[in-house]
Protein backbone atom coordinates (compact mmCIF):
# COMPACT_ATOMS: atom_id res chain seq x y z
CA UNK A 1 0.00 0.00 0.00
CA UNK A 2 1.42 3.35 -0.99
CA UNK A 3 2.13 5.66 1.91
CA UNK A 4 0.76 9.06 0.85
CA UNK A 5 2.54 10.87 3.60
CA UNK A 6 -0.58 11.38 5.63
CA UNK A 7 -0.53 10.44 9.26
CA UNK A 8 -2.62 11.12 12.30
CA UNK A 9 -0.95 13.94 14.17
CA UNK A 10 -1.00 13.85 17.91
CA UNK A 11 -2.58 17.06 19.15
CA UNK A 12 -0.26 19.67 20.57
CA UNK A 13 -2.79 20.65 23.21
CA UNK A 14 -1.86 19.91 26.81
CA UNK A 15 -4.66 17.64 27.99
CA UNK A 16 -4.47 18.33 31.70
CA UNK A 17 -7.14 15.81 32.70
CA UNK A 18 -5.39 12.86 31.12
CA UNK A 19 -1.76 13.69 31.88
CA UNK A 20 0.67 12.00 34.26
CA UNK A 21 1.59 13.99 37.35
CA UNK A 22 3.45 11.26 39.23
CA UNK A 23 6.89 12.70 38.46
CA UNK A 24 5.82 16.25 39.42
CA UNK A 25 4.36 14.98 42.69
CA UNK A 26 7.50 13.01 43.50
CA UNK A 27 9.78 16.02 42.91
CA UNK A 28 7.53 18.43 44.83
CA UNK A 29 7.49 16.05 47.77
CA UNK A 30 11.29 15.69 47.90
CA UNK A 31 12.23 19.22 46.79
CA UNK A 32 9.33 21.64 47.48
CA UNK A 33 11.19 24.58 45.93
CA UNK A 34 10.28 22.96 42.59
CA UNK A 35 7.02 24.93 42.84
CA UNK A 36 8.57 28.34 43.34
CA UNK A 37 9.49 28.99 39.70
CA UNK A 38 8.24 32.17 38.01
CA UNK A 39 9.44 31.17 34.56
CA UNK A 40 12.04 33.94 34.20
CA UNK A 41 14.37 31.74 32.14
CA UNK A 42 17.64 32.75 33.79
CA UNK A 43 18.45 29.05 34.36
CA UNK A 44 18.22 28.38 30.64
CA UNK A 45 20.18 31.53 29.85
CA UNK A 46 23.13 30.38 31.92
CA UNK A 47 22.83 26.64 31.21
CA UNK A 48 25.98 25.09 29.70
CA UNK A 49 23.95 22.35 28.04
CA UNK A 50 21.43 24.83 26.59
CA UNK A 51 24.27 26.62 24.82
CA UNK A 52 25.10 23.47 22.87
CA UNK A 53 21.81 21.57 22.66
CA UNK A 54 18.07 22.30 22.74
CA UNK A 55 18.01 21.51 26.47
CA UNK A 56 15.79 24.03 28.29
CA UNK A 57 15.53 23.64 32.08
CA UNK A 58 12.73 26.22 32.41
CA UNK A 59 10.56 24.45 29.88
CA UNK A 60 11.49 21.02 31.21
CA UNK A 61 10.25 21.92 34.69
CA UNK A 62 7.07 23.43 33.26
CA UNK A 63 6.22 20.40 31.12
CA UNK A 64 6.76 18.08 34.10
CA UNK A 65 4.29 20.23 36.07
CA UNK A 66 1.80 19.98 33.22
CA UNK A 67 2.16 16.21 33.22
CA UNK A 68 3.93 16.13 29.85
CA UNK A 69 6.75 13.68 30.53
CA UNK A 70 7.30 11.93 27.21
CA UNK A 71 11.00 11.80 26.38
CA UNK A 72 11.96 13.15 29.81
CA UNK A 73 14.75 10.62 30.38
CA UNK A 74 16.52 11.65 27.18
CA UNK A 75 16.10 15.32 28.00
CA UNK A 76 17.46 15.10 31.53
CA UNK A 77 20.50 13.19 30.29
CA UNK A 78 21.66 16.44 28.67
CA UNK A 79 22.17 18.11 32.05
CA UNK A 80 25.79 18.11 33.29
CA UNK A 81 24.84 19.07 36.85
CA UNK A 82 27.18 22.07 36.78
CA UNK A 83 24.77 23.98 39.03
CA UNK A 84 25.05 27.39 37.36
CA UNK A 85 21.24 27.53 37.21
CA UNK A 86 21.17 27.40 40.99
CA UNK A 87 23.49 30.41 41.21
CA UNK A 88 21.26 32.60 39.07
CA UNK A 89 17.76 31.53 40.21
CA UNK A 90 15.99 34.61 41.69
CA UNK A 91 13.60 32.43 43.68
CA UNK A 92 16.36 30.40 45.34
CA UNK A 93 15.21 27.07 43.91
CA UNK A 94 17.51 24.15 44.61
CA UNK A 95 17.71 23.32 40.93
CA UNK A 96 20.42 20.64 41.21
CA UNK A 97 18.33 18.75 43.70
CA UNK A 98 15.34 19.15 41.39
CA UNK A 99 17.35 17.52 38.59
CA UNK A 100 18.53 14.73 40.91
CA UNK A 101 14.95 14.13 41.95
CA UNK A 102 13.77 14.02 38.35
CA UNK A 103 16.30 11.22 37.83
CA UNK A 104 15.18 9.44 40.99
CA UNK A 105 11.53 9.90 40.05
CA UNK A 106 12.17 8.38 36.65
CA UNK A 107 13.68 5.34 38.33
CA UNK A 108 10.98 5.13 40.99
CA UNK A 109 7.78 6.02 39.18
CA UNK A 110 8.45 5.03 35.62
CA UNK A 111 10.59 2.97 33.39
CA UNK A 112 10.51 5.60 30.66
CA UNK B 1 -16.79 73.25 65.65
CA UNK B 2 -15.83 74.81 62.36
CA UNK B 3 -13.36 77.67 62.66
CA UNK B 4 -13.71 78.57 59.03
CA UNK B 5 -16.94 79.54 57.36
CA UNK B 6 -15.84 78.29 53.96
CA UNK B 7 -17.91 75.31 52.91
CA UNK B 8 -16.54 72.13 51.35
CA UNK B 9 -18.77 69.55 49.71
CA UNK B 10 -17.42 66.03 49.23
CA UNK B 11 -19.29 63.89 46.70
CA UNK B 12 -19.03 60.24 47.71
CA UNK B 13 -18.74 58.77 51.20
CA UNK B 14 -16.36 55.90 50.47
CA UNK B 15 -12.82 55.57 51.82
CA UNK B 16 -11.52 58.62 49.92
CA UNK B 17 -14.45 60.85 50.86
CA UNK B 18 -14.43 59.92 54.55
CA UNK B 19 -10.65 60.22 54.91
CA UNK B 20 -10.72 63.66 53.26
CA UNK B 21 -13.68 64.72 55.42
CA UNK B 22 -11.81 63.87 58.61
CA UNK B 23 -8.66 65.73 57.47
CA UNK B 24 -10.60 68.83 56.42
CA UNK B 25 -12.73 68.70 59.57
CA UNK B 26 -9.61 68.53 61.75
CA UNK B 27 -8.25 71.55 59.84
CA UNK B 28 -11.41 73.43 60.93
CA UNK B 29 -13.43 73.51 57.76
CA UNK B 30 -17.16 73.05 57.41
CA UNK B 31 -17.64 69.86 55.43
CA UNK B 32 -20.69 68.16 53.92
CA UNK B 33 -20.40 64.59 52.61
CA UNK B 34 -23.01 63.49 50.07
CA UNK B 35 -23.36 59.71 49.82
CA UNK B 36 -25.69 58.16 47.23
CA UNK B 37 -26.19 54.90 49.14
CA UNK B 38 -28.01 54.55 52.45
CA UNK B 39 -24.72 54.01 54.27
CA UNK B 40 -21.20 55.43 53.97
CA UNK B 41 -18.18 53.18 53.49
CA UNK B 42 -18.42 52.47 49.77
CA UNK B 43 -17.14 49.14 48.50
CA UNK B 44 -15.31 48.48 51.76
CA UNK B 45 -18.72 47.37 53.05
CA UNK B 46 -18.69 44.49 50.55
CA UNK B 47 -15.08 43.52 51.10
CA UNK B 48 -14.12 40.91 53.68
CA UNK B 49 -10.33 41.10 54.02
CA UNK B 50 -7.81 43.50 52.53
CA UNK B 51 -4.52 42.61 50.84
CA UNK B 52 -1.71 42.09 51.58
CA UNK B 53 -2.07 41.38 55.31
CA UNK B 54 -5.63 40.00 55.34
CA UNK B 55 -6.83 42.79 57.59
CA UNK B 56 -10.57 42.92 58.13
CA UNK B 57 -12.12 45.73 56.11
CA UNK B 58 -13.95 46.70 59.34
CA UNK B 59 -10.66 47.95 60.75
CA UNK B 60 -10.34 50.54 58.00
CA UNK B 61 -14.05 51.39 58.26
CA UNK B 62 -13.56 51.98 62.01
CA UNK B 63 -10.56 54.19 61.32
CA UNK B 64 -12.66 56.23 58.91
CA UNK B 65 -15.57 56.69 61.31
CA UNK B 66 -13.19 57.48 64.21
CA UNK B 67 -11.76 60.39 62.25
CA UNK B 68 -14.71 62.61 63.16
CA UNK B 69 -13.98 63.33 66.82
CA UNK B 70 -13.36 67.04 66.30
CA UNK B 71 -15.59 69.05 64.01
CA UNK B 72 -17.50 66.17 62.40
CA UNK B 73 -18.81 66.68 58.87
CA UNK B 74 -22.45 66.75 58.00
CA UNK B 75 -23.13 63.42 56.28
CA UNK B 76 -26.13 63.03 54.00
CA UNK B 77 -26.98 59.55 52.76
CA UNK B 78 -29.33 58.67 49.87
CA UNK B 79 -28.03 61.90 48.37
CA UNK B 80 -27.42 61.35 44.70
CA UNK B 81 -25.57 64.18 43.00
CA UNK B 82 -26.51 64.83 39.37
CA UNK B 83 -24.49 67.92 38.55
CA UNK B 84 -21.95 70.46 39.77
CA UNK B 85 -22.36 73.92 38.24
CA UNK B 86 -20.08 76.93 38.81
CA UNK B 87 -22.05 79.85 40.27
CA UNK B 88 -20.77 83.25 41.49
CA UNK B 89 -17.28 81.98 42.20
CA UNK B 90 -18.75 79.06 44.08
CA UNK B 91 -20.18 75.71 43.02
CA UNK B 92 -23.77 74.59 43.08
CA UNK B 93 -24.27 70.87 43.70
CA UNK B 94 -27.62 69.57 42.49
CA UNK B 95 -29.15 66.39 43.85
CA UNK B 96 -31.55 64.04 42.08
CA UNK B 97 -34.29 64.88 44.62
CA UNK B 98 -34.11 68.61 43.77
CA UNK B 99 -32.01 69.68 46.77
CA UNK B 100 -29.00 71.90 46.10
CA UNK B 101 -25.85 72.86 48.04
CA UNK B 102 -23.47 75.80 47.66
CA UNK B 103 -19.79 75.10 48.17
CA UNK B 104 -16.56 77.11 48.00
CA UNK B 105 -14.81 74.00 46.85
CA UNK B 106 -15.84 70.51 45.84
CA UNK B 107 -14.03 67.21 46.20
CA UNK B 108 -15.22 64.38 43.97
CA UNK B 109 -14.59 60.94 45.47
CA UNK B 110 -17.19 58.89 43.66
CA UNK B 111 -15.07 55.76 43.31
CA UNK B 112 -15.30 53.07 40.65
CA UNK B 113 -17.68 50.50 39.30
CA UNK B 114 -16.82 46.85 38.76
CA UNK B 115 -16.35 45.97 35.09
CA UNK B 116 -19.44 44.15 33.85
CA UNK B 117 -18.00 40.67 33.24
CA UNK B 118 -21.05 39.68 31.17
CA UNK B 119 -19.48 41.66 28.35
CA UNK B 120 -16.75 39.03 28.08
CA UNK B 121 -19.31 36.52 26.89
CA UNK B 122 -16.62 33.93 26.11
CA UNK B 123 -16.10 33.53 29.86
CA UNK B 124 -19.78 32.81 30.46
CA UNK B 125 -20.50 35.02 33.45
CA UNK B 126 -24.28 34.85 34.14
CA UNK B 127 -24.47 32.02 31.61
CA UNK B 128 -22.62 29.24 33.47
CA UNK B 129 -23.61 28.97 37.11
CA UNK B 130 -20.09 28.32 38.41
CA UNK B 131 -18.44 31.34 36.82
CA UNK B 132 -18.34 34.16 39.37
CA UNK B 133 -16.49 37.47 39.84
CA UNK B 134 -14.00 38.49 42.52
CA UNK B 135 -16.83 40.59 44.05
CA UNK B 136 -19.12 37.54 44.24
CA UNK B 137 -16.36 35.52 45.90
CA UNK B 138 -15.60 38.31 48.37
CA UNK B 139 -19.27 38.46 49.36
CA UNK B 140 -19.22 34.69 49.85
CA UNK B 141 -16.03 34.89 51.93
CA UNK B 142 -17.58 37.62 54.08
CA UNK B 143 -20.47 35.33 55.08
CA UNK B 144 -17.91 33.00 56.64
CA UNK B 145 -19.82 30.03 55.20
CA UNK B 146 -17.92 27.18 53.55
CA UNK B 147 -17.15 27.74 49.87
CA UNK B 148 -19.64 25.82 47.75
CA UNK B 149 -20.49 25.72 44.10
CA UNK B 150 -24.05 25.96 42.83
CA UNK B 151 -24.86 22.27 43.31
CA UNK B 152 -23.89 22.55 47.00
CA UNK B 153 -20.62 20.66 46.45
CA UNK B 154 -17.15 21.64 47.56
CA UNK B 155 -15.08 22.76 44.57
CA UNK B 156 -11.93 20.70 44.01
CA UNK B 157 -10.30 22.77 41.32
CA UNK B 158 -10.65 26.54 41.04
CA UNK B 159 -9.35 28.99 38.42
CA UNK B 160 -8.75 32.70 38.77
CA UNK B 161 -8.69 34.64 35.52
CA UNK B 162 -6.73 37.87 35.62
CA UNK B 163 -7.31 41.00 33.50
CA UNK B 164 -11.06 40.55 32.86
CA UNK B 165 -12.04 43.89 31.34
CA UNK B 166 -8.53 45.27 31.77
CA UNK B 167 -5.66 45.55 29.26
CA UNK B 168 -8.10 44.43 26.60
CA UNK B 169 -9.03 46.61 23.67
CA UNK B 170 -12.00 44.31 22.94
CA UNK B 171 -13.48 45.17 26.33
CA UNK B 172 -12.93 48.86 25.62
CA UNK B 173 -10.40 49.23 28.43
CA UNK B 174 -6.75 49.25 27.52
CA UNK B 175 -5.59 50.37 30.98
CA UNK B 176 -4.50 48.14 33.85
CA UNK B 177 -6.85 48.04 36.86
CA UNK B 178 -3.77 47.43 39.02
CA UNK B 179 -5.33 45.86 42.10
CA UNK B 180 -6.79 42.68 40.54
CA UNK B 181 -3.40 40.89 40.41
CA UNK B 182 -2.90 41.08 44.15
CA UNK B 183 -6.61 40.42 44.75
CA UNK B 184 -6.25 37.20 42.73
CA UNK B 185 -3.31 36.16 44.89
CA UNK B 186 -5.14 37.11 48.09
CA UNK B 187 -8.33 35.27 47.17
CA UNK B 188 -6.38 32.21 45.94
CA UNK B 189 -4.75 31.98 49.38
CA UNK B 190 -8.11 32.44 51.12
CA UNK B 191 -9.53 29.52 49.13
CA UNK B 192 -6.52 27.36 50.01
CA UNK B 193 -6.92 28.31 53.67
CA UNK B 194 -10.51 27.11 53.67
CA UNK B 195 -10.10 24.25 51.20
CA UNK B 196 -6.53 22.91 51.64
CA UNK B 197 -7.20 20.00 49.29
CA UNK B 198 -8.42 22.18 46.43
CA UNK B 199 -6.16 22.92 43.48
CA UNK B 200 -5.97 26.62 42.63
CA UNK B 201 -4.69 27.97 39.31
CA UNK B 202 -4.24 31.62 38.34
CA UNK B 203 -4.16 32.49 34.64
CA UNK B 204 -2.30 35.74 34.09
CA UNK B 205 -0.64 37.85 31.38
CA UNK B 206 1.73 39.65 33.76
CA UNK B 207 1.64 39.70 37.54
CA UNK B 208 1.97 43.29 38.68
CA UNK B 209 2.98 43.13 42.33
CA UNK B 210 3.67 46.82 42.78
CA UNK B 211 2.87 47.41 46.43
CA UNK B 212 4.64 46.80 49.66
CA UNK B 213 4.56 43.08 50.56
CA UNK B 214 2.69 42.18 47.35
CA UNK B 215 5.60 40.21 45.87
CA UNK B 216 6.04 38.51 49.26
CA UNK B 217 2.39 37.43 49.16
CA UNK B 218 2.82 36.09 45.63
CA UNK B 219 5.83 34.03 46.80
CA UNK B 220 3.81 32.84 49.81
CA UNK B 221 0.98 31.75 47.48
CA UNK B 222 3.42 29.49 45.63
CA UNK B 223 5.61 28.33 48.51
CA UNK B 224 3.19 27.94 51.37
CA UNK B 225 -0.13 27.40 49.65
CA UNK B 226 0.85 25.65 46.42
CA UNK B 227 -1.10 27.95 44.12
CA UNK B 228 -0.13 27.40 40.46
CA UNK B 229 0.31 30.35 38.14
CA UNK B 230 -0.09 29.77 34.41
CA UNK B 231 0.97 32.54 32.06
CA UNK B 232 -1.63 32.85 29.36
CA UNK B 233 -4.88 34.65 28.73
CA UNK B 234 -7.91 32.37 28.78
CA UNK B 235 -9.59 32.36 25.39
CA UNK B 236 -12.87 30.70 26.30
CA UNK B 237 -14.79 28.70 28.86
CA UNK B 238 -17.38 26.06 28.04
CA UNK B 239 -19.66 24.14 30.36
CA UNK B 240 -19.47 20.35 30.58
CA UNK B 241 -22.54 18.15 31.06
CA UNK B 242 -21.83 17.90 34.79
CA UNK B 243 -21.70 21.74 35.07
CA UNK B 244 -17.93 21.71 35.46
CA UNK B 245 -16.14 24.17 33.23
CA UNK B 246 -13.68 23.53 30.49
CA UNK B 247 -11.15 26.25 30.02
CA UNK B 248 -8.80 26.92 27.12
CA UNK B 249 -5.65 28.98 27.18
CA UNK B 250 -2.17 28.98 25.82
CA UNK B 251 0.41 27.91 28.35
CA UNK B 252 2.69 30.55 26.86
CA UNK B 253 5.79 29.44 28.75
CA UNK B 254 5.64 26.04 27.09
CA UNK B 255 4.25 27.51 23.87
CA UNK B 256 1.40 25.02 23.78
CA UNK B 257 -2.37 25.27 24.05
CA UNK B 258 -3.83 23.82 27.24
CA UNK B 259 -7.29 22.64 28.22
CA UNK B 260 -8.36 22.02 31.81
CA UNK B 261 -11.54 21.36 33.75
CA UNK B 262 -12.61 23.42 36.76
CA UNK B 263 -15.43 23.33 39.31
CA UNK B 264 -15.35 27.07 39.89
CA UNK B 265 -13.96 29.98 37.86
CA UNK B 266 -13.40 33.41 39.43
CA UNK B 267 -13.13 36.38 37.07
CA UNK B 268 -10.92 39.17 38.37
CA UNK B 269 -13.00 41.97 36.88
CA UNK B 270 -11.36 45.36 36.62
CA UNK B 271 -12.35 48.87 37.61
CA UNK B 272 -14.34 51.19 35.38
CA UNK B 273 -15.61 54.71 36.09
CA UNK B 274 -19.06 55.09 37.63
CA UNK B 275 -21.49 56.35 34.94
CA UNK B 276 -22.63 58.98 37.48
CA UNK B 277 -19.06 60.27 37.81
CA UNK B 278 -18.93 60.83 34.07
CA UNK B 279 -22.19 62.82 34.23
CA UNK B 280 -20.97 64.95 37.13
CA UNK B 281 -17.66 65.49 35.37
CA UNK B 282 -19.39 66.64 32.20
CA UNK B 283 -21.68 69.01 34.11
CA UNK B 284 -18.62 70.68 35.66
CA UNK B 285 -16.74 70.69 32.31
CA UNK B 286 -13.99 68.45 33.71
CA UNK B 287 -11.53 66.61 31.52
CA UNK B 288 -11.27 62.83 31.33
CA UNK B 289 -8.44 60.35 30.94
CA UNK B 290 -8.31 57.94 27.98
CA UNK B 291 -10.02 55.39 30.24
CA UNK B 292 -12.83 57.89 30.97
CA UNK B 293 -11.76 58.48 34.57
CA UNK B 294 -11.64 62.07 35.84
CA UNK B 295 -8.37 63.69 34.79
CA UNK B 296 -6.03 65.56 37.11
CA UNK B 297 -4.43 68.78 35.97
CA UNK B 298 -0.97 67.24 35.75
CA UNK B 299 0.04 63.60 36.02
CA UNK B 300 3.04 64.37 38.23
CA UNK B 301 2.56 67.52 40.21
CA UNK B 302 -1.18 68.09 40.52
CA UNK B 303 -3.13 64.88 40.21
CA UNK B 304 -5.93 66.04 42.54
CA UNK B 305 -6.63 69.41 40.91
CA UNK B 306 -8.80 69.63 37.82
CA UNK B 307 -9.12 72.01 34.90
CA UNK B 308 -12.06 73.65 36.75
CA UNK B 309 -10.66 75.79 39.60
CA UNK B 310 -12.09 74.79 42.95
CA UNK B 311 -13.02 71.25 41.94
CA UNK B 312 -10.74 68.52 43.21
CA UNK B 313 -10.69 64.75 42.68
CA UNK B 314 -9.37 61.86 44.76
CA UNK B 315 -9.47 58.08 44.87
CA UNK B 316 -10.63 55.63 42.23
CA UNK B 317 -12.80 58.12 40.34
CA UNK B 318 -9.52 59.32 38.83
CA UNK B 319 -7.65 56.04 38.38
CA UNK B 320 -7.65 52.48 39.74
CA UNK B 321 -6.06 52.53 43.21
CA UNK B 322 -5.78 50.24 46.22
CA UNK B 323 -7.45 51.16 49.52
CA UNK B 324 -4.11 52.30 50.96
CA UNK B 325 -3.38 54.43 47.90
CA UNK B 326 -6.92 55.84 47.96
CA UNK B 327 -6.51 57.05 51.54
CA UNK B 328 -3.12 58.61 50.74
CA UNK B 329 -4.62 60.26 47.66
CA UNK B 330 -7.52 61.68 49.69
CA UNK B 331 -5.13 63.20 52.24
CA UNK B 332 -3.01 64.68 49.45
CA UNK B 333 -6.11 66.27 47.91
CA UNK B 334 -7.05 67.98 51.18
CA UNK B 335 -3.68 69.78 51.35
CA UNK B 336 -4.26 71.17 47.86
CA UNK B 337 -7.83 72.15 48.77
CA UNK B 338 -6.76 74.00 51.90
CA UNK B 339 -4.12 76.00 50.02
CA UNK B 340 -6.65 76.79 47.31
CA UNK B 341 -9.22 77.95 49.87
CA UNK B 342 -6.68 80.16 51.66
CA UNK B 343 -5.49 81.77 48.45
CA UNK B 344 -9.05 82.23 47.31
CA UNK B 345 -10.08 83.70 50.64
CA UNK B 346 -7.16 86.16 50.53
CA UNK B 347 -7.86 87.24 46.98
CA UNK B 348 -11.56 87.47 47.79
CA UNK B 349 -10.80 89.73 50.77
CA UNK B 350 -8.33 91.76 48.71
CA UNK B 351 -10.93 92.36 46.04
CA UNK B 352 -13.39 93.47 48.74
CA UNK B 353 -10.83 95.84 50.27
CA UNK B 354 -9.98 97.15 46.79
CA UNK B 355 -13.66 97.80 46.15
CA UNK B 356 -14.00 99.59 49.50
CA UNK B 357 -11.01 101.79 48.65
CA UNK B 358 -12.31 102.64 45.18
Amino acid sequence: MKDWGYSILKGRQIDFENNDFSIAEYITKHEPSFRWCIGCGSCTATCSAARLTDFNPRKLKLLIQRGEIKGLADEIAKCMLCGKCQLVCPRGINTRNVIQNIKRALNTCHAL
Amino acid sequence: MAINSQHIVIIGGGPAGLEAASCLGTAGYRVTVLEKEKQTGGKLLIWDKLFPEFRNSDKVLNHLSNGFKTNPPQILTNAEVVSVIPENGQHRINLSDGQAFQADTVLITTGFKLYNAEKKEEYGYQIYENVITSFDLEKQLKTGNPIRIEAGLTPRRIAFIHCVGSRDIKSGNIYCSRTCCITGVKQAIEIKRRLPDAEVFNFYMDLRMFGQNFEELYIEAQQKWGVTFIRGRVSEIAENKDNSLQLKAEDTLSGRPIKMSFDLVVLLAGMVPEPRTVEIGKSAALEFTSGNFLAGLDSHISQNETNTPGIFIAGTCREPLSVAETLTDARAATVKMISWLRENETSHKKSLIKRDND
